[in-house]
């Protein structure tokens, strides 16, 4: 009993900082309908800060002014990314703002480093709380009694200035209807500005309480960023008392998980939070969302044509280039051109869900990672020759975009968003936690190709036919009666639905379809590699094929593949700068805010400009 | 054509004008070149067929549709691509079509979001004088907007904006969808805010409630103003209602 109790504290404890952090998420979420995936980075931040303030101000008080003044200071931080990257993609489709808050992601994570160097740092305790209390025989730190009675106070505070302020009523109805605000005489722009200041104050504010607990290192941003998303989502988005109730539902389980079931501590949250969705699709105490509410950015899509002429000589003289990659008898191009193409029919794959079907994927890796775990399992387990594995790997992978599409298109936009980030993580935590049969953190090794494909050009060949074959065959599917019925669901649902078209279904049909081509691309990437790792499977990695697609220009048809080529061509040259996450963030953010048609739009465009000036020049 | 068949202007200082304004909605052209003015002190009513453009109208003089050719004056001043935040403390009043009231809050918040503070040379209206004018909303205060009825809700969107202590209201068509009991309570507290020296312009697809309040009635199809003069002028050539309005 006197251990039950102990854990129960334990984990009322740890819900204070999830708890902050989550509601900050949440309150920005409600208002500016933007998912910050940097909320994390100022949790991080509220940590760094913290430790330096805690360095410099002595004593009882100057400890508890720190964790005050290092809120304050990653909300004026949190002020600054609102103006510079939020502001001008508020109007923007989702993933637009996504991309944008990925990339303050990698220039936090960076500057951070800078400032504070690459050691983990222990946090201070705090003083006159070193000790521990004894409840019914358990030791409980006195630490985590003050959380588990200040974390109270902050939620009820946070409620007080909601529900009975002026500005509270303000953002409960931005919340619901902004515009109408706005055209009410409340200027927005600082509306926004103010809650994302006490967002990422909230945020700072948990990572600063958590330091005596668990100090600060430079993965706290991602590490938080799942959780956050499971108690946001569990809780329902904009709702507070969700958030709090969600928290301690989470950090409880999470502390017992940790006692009886060791193995399975990271898959139960997401066990929990698929069957809260299942039961309640806006979570516990969350409203409605209406979905397609977002603008489309720049001007409308074009619609797709076959290529000219053209385009077919410039796609078939680029295939002639890279079939004869192999006559430079160069190991090391040999390989990385089977990397790169790899990499491209798995962001082809994710660029079809994402600019066909209109549906944003953050768990893309979960068939890649996935068809790469069907592969190396087979071949370690049933000794499967390269060649069946290779045919399974797909299937596996689309049998599993069958059970998670059916339940991720329950949900729309950002849930389904979140969804299928948390079956993402899911797949990731099996491969991590279920030791004995995935070799955890080790993988899985040794898993080569059959004799006759040893060859690195012999594989070379077989991973370009593969791919270029699956690339092929994605862009025949967008071509096809079902891309326009998959497009007309994405353009709007209910008219697609009066002409007959079952959207969920195709919807259904084409995740299965781009899960099955990144299980294939997957199962290519074991047989080049000859090991798979939990990393093919994590947030990462699904981030690095949204970033790619992106980049590579969504509204366009081609944007999956090119992006990945070039991505993956200069990210070997990029990872040689110490501060590349700097630059490639920097990098992203001014796509999204200058050049939202990303490499295919652009270059389309300039193209375009070019020839329009030839006919006009030709017309004089 | 597009030129107003009675281009007479109201008496008095100019409120609101429009000029040749054009507006869009992504490609769709809705306005064009629509001209109209509203007098100080006057009840103008827009008439039109479903789809003309009246919402559209109102929405562009709000900014919450921006022309993209055309001049929006109110008092004087140049307000076309301004916020439309700006443009609300100007003292322009909107009340949409749809209500838009926070379902989620109660009156009394409701009545919050819209609180302005007062300009000189406009009533400065206090929840007090609010509730007197609309007795139903007093005793609902406590309530959340989506507990109350259609009238009631319409009745909210118009002290929510008069919380802003506008110069001008914009009602995009206050009878539509309530009941005629309410419909009649309407047009009384219309008549009673122009008797407190508001100006309104208001949207309409029903001529008998125009004709209650209105002192003077602008028609638009296609989203140009095809006539613009009294009530007693419009009277006076049934062919114009005839072919722009549905009886
Ligand atoms: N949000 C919108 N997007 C595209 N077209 C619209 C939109 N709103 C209105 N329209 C079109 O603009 C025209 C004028 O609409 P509106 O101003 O609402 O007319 P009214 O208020 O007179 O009924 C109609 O043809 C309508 O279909
Ligand atoms: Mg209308």
């Amino acid at each position: 009993m006197g251990l039950f109790i102990a854990q129960l504290l334990t984990g009322l404890a740890n819900a204070g900082a999830l708890f902050m952090v989550a509601s900050g998420l949440s309150l920005i979420f409600g208002v500016t309908r933007v998912v910050n995936f940097a909320h994390g980075s100022f949790y991080m931040l509220g940590a760094y800060v913290g430790y330096t303030l805690m360095q410099v101000l002595p004593g009882a008080v100057g400890f508890w002014g720190a964790i005050l003044l290092a809120g304050l200071i990653v909300g004026l931080i949190g002020i600054i990314v609102e103006i510079c990257v939020l502001r001008p993609v508020y109007s923007a489709p989702e993933l637009f703002q996504l991309v944008a808050t990925f990339g303050v992601i990698l220039v936090i994570q960076d500057l951070t480093l800078m400032i504070w160097g690459p050691t983990d740092l222990l946090g201070p305790r705090a003083p006159g709380l070193k000790g521990v209390v004894r409840i019914m025989g358990e030791p409980v730190p006195q630490y985590d009694i003050a959380l588990i009675v200040i974390t109270p106070f902050v939620a009820l505070a946070l409620w007080y200035l909601i529900a009975r302020t002026r500005v509270g009523t303000l953002v409960r109805a931005a919340t619901q209807d902004r515009e109408m605000v706005g055209a009410l005489g409340v200027n927005q722009a600082w509306l926004f500005t103010g809650v994302f200041f006490l967002g990422c104050a909230l945020a700072g504010l948990g990572g600063a309480l958590q330091l005596p607990k668990g100090g600060a290192d430079l993965l706290m941003d991602f590490s938080i960023l799942a959780s956050v998303f499971v108690v946001v989502v569990i809780g329902g988005m904009g709702s507070l008392p969700g958030a709090y109730l969600a928290a301690v539902i989470i950090s409880v389980l999470n502390v017992f998980g940790v006692t009886y079931l060791p193995q399975s501590t990271l898959v139960l949250m997401f066990v929990v939070m698929v069957i809260v969705l299942m039961v309640r699709p806006f979570g516990l105490l969350g409203r409605e969302e209406v979905a397609g509410e977002h603008g489309q950015v720049g001007e409308p899509e074009r619609p797709i044509r076959p290529a000219g002429t053209g385009v077919r000589l410039l796609v078939a003289f680029l295939l002639a280039l890279l079939a004869s990659v192999p006559l430079l008898g160069s190991n090391f191009y040999n390989v990385l051109i089977t990397d790169i193409l790899i990499f491209c029919l798995f962001a082809a794959s994710l660029h079809f869900l994402l600019g066909q079907g209109g549906l944003v994927s953050f768990g893309h890796a979960a068939f890649f990672g996935g068809g790469a775990y069907v592969a190396a399992l087979l071949v370690t387990y049933a000794g499967t020759p390269m060649e069946l594995a290779l045919l399974l790997a797909p299937l596996g992978a689309g049998l599993a975009a069958i059970v998670i599409g059916w339940v991720c298109l329950r949900s729309t936009g950002v849930y389904f968003a979140m969804l299928t980030l948390a079956f993402g993580q899911l797949l990731w935590s099996l491969a991590f936690q279920w030791g004995d049969i995935t070799g955890g953190d080790d993988g899985l090794v040794n898993i080569w190709p059959s004799d006759w494909a040893s060859d690195n050009v012999v594989f070379f060949y077989l991973a370009l036919v593969l791919c270029v074959g699956g690339i092929l065959l994605l862009r025949h599917a967008a071509h096809a009666p079902f891309g326009y019925a998959l497009r007309a669901a994405r353009d709007s649902a209910r008219q697609a639905e009066a002409t007959g078209i079952n959207t969920r279904h195709v919807q259904w049909v084409a995740f299965t379809f781009a899960g099955t081509m990144a299980g294939l691309a997957g199962g290519l990437f074991v047989f080049s590699k000859g090991s798979v790792f939990p990393n093919e499977l994590e947030i990462a990695r699904s981030f690095d094929a949204l970033i790619v697609v992106f980049l590579g220009g969504v509204k366009t048809l081609s944007g999956g593949w090119v992006g990945g080529a070039f991505f993956e061509s200069v990210k070997d040259v990029l990872t040689r700068f110490e501060y590349w996450r700097l630059a490639l963030g920097l990098l992203i953010i001014f796509v999204v805010i200058v050049a939202p048609d990303g490499i295919v739009g652009s270059l389309r465009k300039l193209g375009e400009r070019l020839g329009w000036l030839r006919g006009e020049r030709e017309l004089r | 054509m597009a030129a107003p068949s009675s281009p007479r202007k109201p008496r008095g200082p100019m409120m609101l004008e429009l000029e040749s304004v054009d507006s869009y909605y992504g490609k769709a052209q809705v306005l064009s070149d629509l001209s109209l003015t509203v007098g100080a002190g006057q009840v103008v009513a827009l008439l039109g067929r479903n789809g003309a453009g009246k919402t559209t109208t109102l929405k562009s003089v709000m900014q919450l549709v921006r022309p993209r050719a055309g001049r929006v004056t109110f008092r004087g001043q140049d307000i076309t691509r301004l916020p439309s935040y700006k443009v609300a403390r100007m003292g322009l009043g909107y009340v949409p079509e749809e209500r838009r009231i926070f379902t989620d809050l109660t009156v009394l918040e409701n009545l919050e979001v819209g609180r302005q503070p007062a300009r000189d040379g406009s009533v400065a209206w206090t929840q007090g004088m609010l509730f007197d004018l609309f007795p139903n909303l007093a005793e609902r205060r406590h309530n959340r907007g989506k507990a109350l009825s259609g009238g009631e809700q319409q009745m909210l969107t118009i002290a929510r904006s008069l919380m802003g202590n506008p110069a001008l209201i914009l009602l995009d068509e206050p009878s539509e969808g309530i009941a005629p009991v309410i419909v009649e309570q309407m047009a009384r507290i219309i008549l009673q805010l122009k008797t407190e020296g508001l100006t309104v312009l208001l949207s309409e697809q029903n001529l008998h409630f125009a004709q209650a309040v209105a002192d003077a009635v602008v028609i638009i199809e296609h989203g140009s103003a095809k006539f613009a003069g009294s009530l007693a002028e419009l009277k006076a050539q049934p062919e114009i209602r005839d072919a722009y309005l549905s009886v």
